[in-house]
């Protein structure tokens, strides 16, 4: 059995504790929070209830339980770390990640700010406890790309990876060349279905994908980089005239994450692709090639968001430490 | 190149066979046959594209075949870069645009569609560029990154655009 502490209870959160309802995960659930409020018990949650009452727009559990309470007090193996992401300054996760990581407790998160700004400091907090940190969830939703880089293509050096980070973008440039929408009009049906935010701009400026491509060049990738050294150009000036430019040489317009290891680039940025190309996905979907030595090149297709989706690179990395370091300890 | 092969059943589609191997493509077949000086052997002209790095290796291919090269004629490496150049493109001169990278000399603008929508509504352009070297390719796009800043210009550039 694994016990853990969920920190957020919105969509990610909600995906895992269903997860752990529907399936025999082993998973026992110590300490909740969300925003507003939090529980602590040792003996396990209920987290039918808890579900039951964020869906009737109440707070989770006891207002005056701090998330920061939930870190120093609950009894779990592991931290789940499943707030939003704040690119600034990756607070207040990053202080939970550090207090959790110094109890000597597991960390996994889906919170790509930490991890974005400050991995060399939290690794080495977590070796330094004896502890590990994982962010499956932290890159391009359900799909398994940093275990796949880190472990199924350890030994191999990659020279190049390249793909569609943002689902938003790659609904609103599927939408724009399908049916000749103009950009404001693919937004806003994005916007209808739940793929935007009402304000789009960390999604449909590159930024997003930007840090992305930072937690992947910074923890697979052995570089030293920050937001600030992605070339980084967005979706929002494309032209629906461009898209038709594109589809008369049988070809399309993606935003294409891109990292050339060897010459430092790190780069957001839309591109002309074939259509016939494996990174021109549909939809919301998410699409990443690795050029490697060894292997040769590798593309991952898959769901890039959702509460489900998510929740799978959650649950994968809590499997992870649960085979490895709690059964055992 | 012209080529020089043993005047035998299969001996031409043996001499092409390596192009294609090598990734090349072949635009004319000049065959000869009264010009050959000796009766055992054929001339052939063949004009053709390769990748850029991939004569040598030709060569040796032919070589296997026992296909002699009498002579290599004029080297003319052809690179195409086709982008998508989004803004006031009009208002910002177009043909000053183009003419910047015809200057050059090495590369030149062979092909351009422009999309105009409503007046003041930013108009689209396919731009393809041609250059004999990647080296002078990549110095059009410089310029063209260039230009593209000062006029404040959108540049959609290939998936793989070999920087």
């Amino acid at each position: 059995m694994i016990r853990i502490a969920i920190l957020g209870f919105g969509s990610v959160g909600q995906g895992i504790a269903r997860a752990i309802l529907a399936k025999d995960l082993d998973i026992t659930v110590t300490g909740l929070a969300d925003s507003r409020s939090g529980i602590i018990d040792a003996a396990g949650i209920d987290i039918a209830a808890a579900l039951d009452r964020k869906g009737n727009g109440d707070p989770c559990g006891t207002p005056g339980i701090s998330p920061a309470d939930v870190v120093a007090k609950a009894e779990y193996d592991v931290l789940v770390e499943v707030t939003p992401t704040n690119v600034e300054t990756a607070e207040p996760a990053l202080g939970h990640i550090r207090g959790a990581l110094r109890r000597r407790k597991h960390v996994v998160t889906s919170n790509k700010g930490p991890v974005a700004l400050a991995y060399s400091e939290l690794r080495d907090l977590a070796a330094a406890n004896g502890v590990l940190l994982r962010y499956e969830a932290t890159v391009c939703g359900a799909i398994p790309l940093i275990h796949a880089i880190k472990e199924g293509l350890a030994g191999n050096t990659i020279s190049r990876l390249y793909g569609v980070f943002n689902g938003t973008c790659n609904y609103i440039l599927t939408r724009m060349a399908e049916d000749s929408l103009t950009y404001e009009q693919a937004l806003a049906e994005a916007r209808e279905l739940g793929y935007a935010e009402a304000d789009p701009t960390y999604d449909v400026e590159g930024i997003d994908a930007g840090v992305k491509l930072v937690i992947l060049a910074n923890t697979v990738l052995d570089m030293q980089t920050t937001l600030d050294d992605v070339e980084r150009t967005g979706i929002t000036l494309l032209t629906p005239d461009a898209l038709r430019l594109a589809e008369d040489q049988d070809c399309t317009i993606r935003l294409i994450g891109e990292i050339i290891a060897e010459a430092g680039v790190l780069r957001v940025s839309p591109r002309i692709v074939a259509k016939s190309h494996s990174l021109v996905v549909e939809g919301t979907l998410n699409a990443v090639t690795v050029e490697t030595d060894l292997a040769g090149d590798l593309t991952f297709i898959g769901k890039g968001a959702g509460s489900t989706e998510t929740a799978s690179a959650v649950i994968g990395d809590l499997l992870y430490i649960h085979d490895r370091y709690v059964q055992s300890s | 190149m012209k080529l020089e092969m043993k005047d035998q059943p299969g001996q031409l589609v043996a001499a092409l066979q390596p192009i294609s191997a090598v990734g090349g493509n072949i635009i004319a077949v000049i065959h000869q046959r009264e010009t050959s000086a000796a009766a055992e052997t054929l001339d052939v002209q063949i004009v053709l594209e390769l990748p850029e790095g991939r004569l040598e290796n030709l060569l040796e291919l032919l070589r296997e075949q026992g296909v002699s090269v009498v002579r290599i004629g004029e080297e003319r490496l052809l690179y195409e870069y086709t982008l998508i150049v989004i803004g006031h493109l009009m208002h910002t001169d177009l043909s000053d645009t183009v003419d910047r990278i015809d200057r050059t000399g090495s590369a030149e603008v062979t092909d351009l569609s422009l999309a105009m929508p409503a007046i003041n509504s930013p108009s689209s352009a396919r731009i393809t560029i041609r250059s004999t070297t990647r080296a002078e390719m990549k110095k059009a796009i410089r310029i063209l990154r260039d230009v593209a800043e000062q006029k404040e210009l959108l540049i959609i550039e290939p998936l793989e655009d070999g920087r």
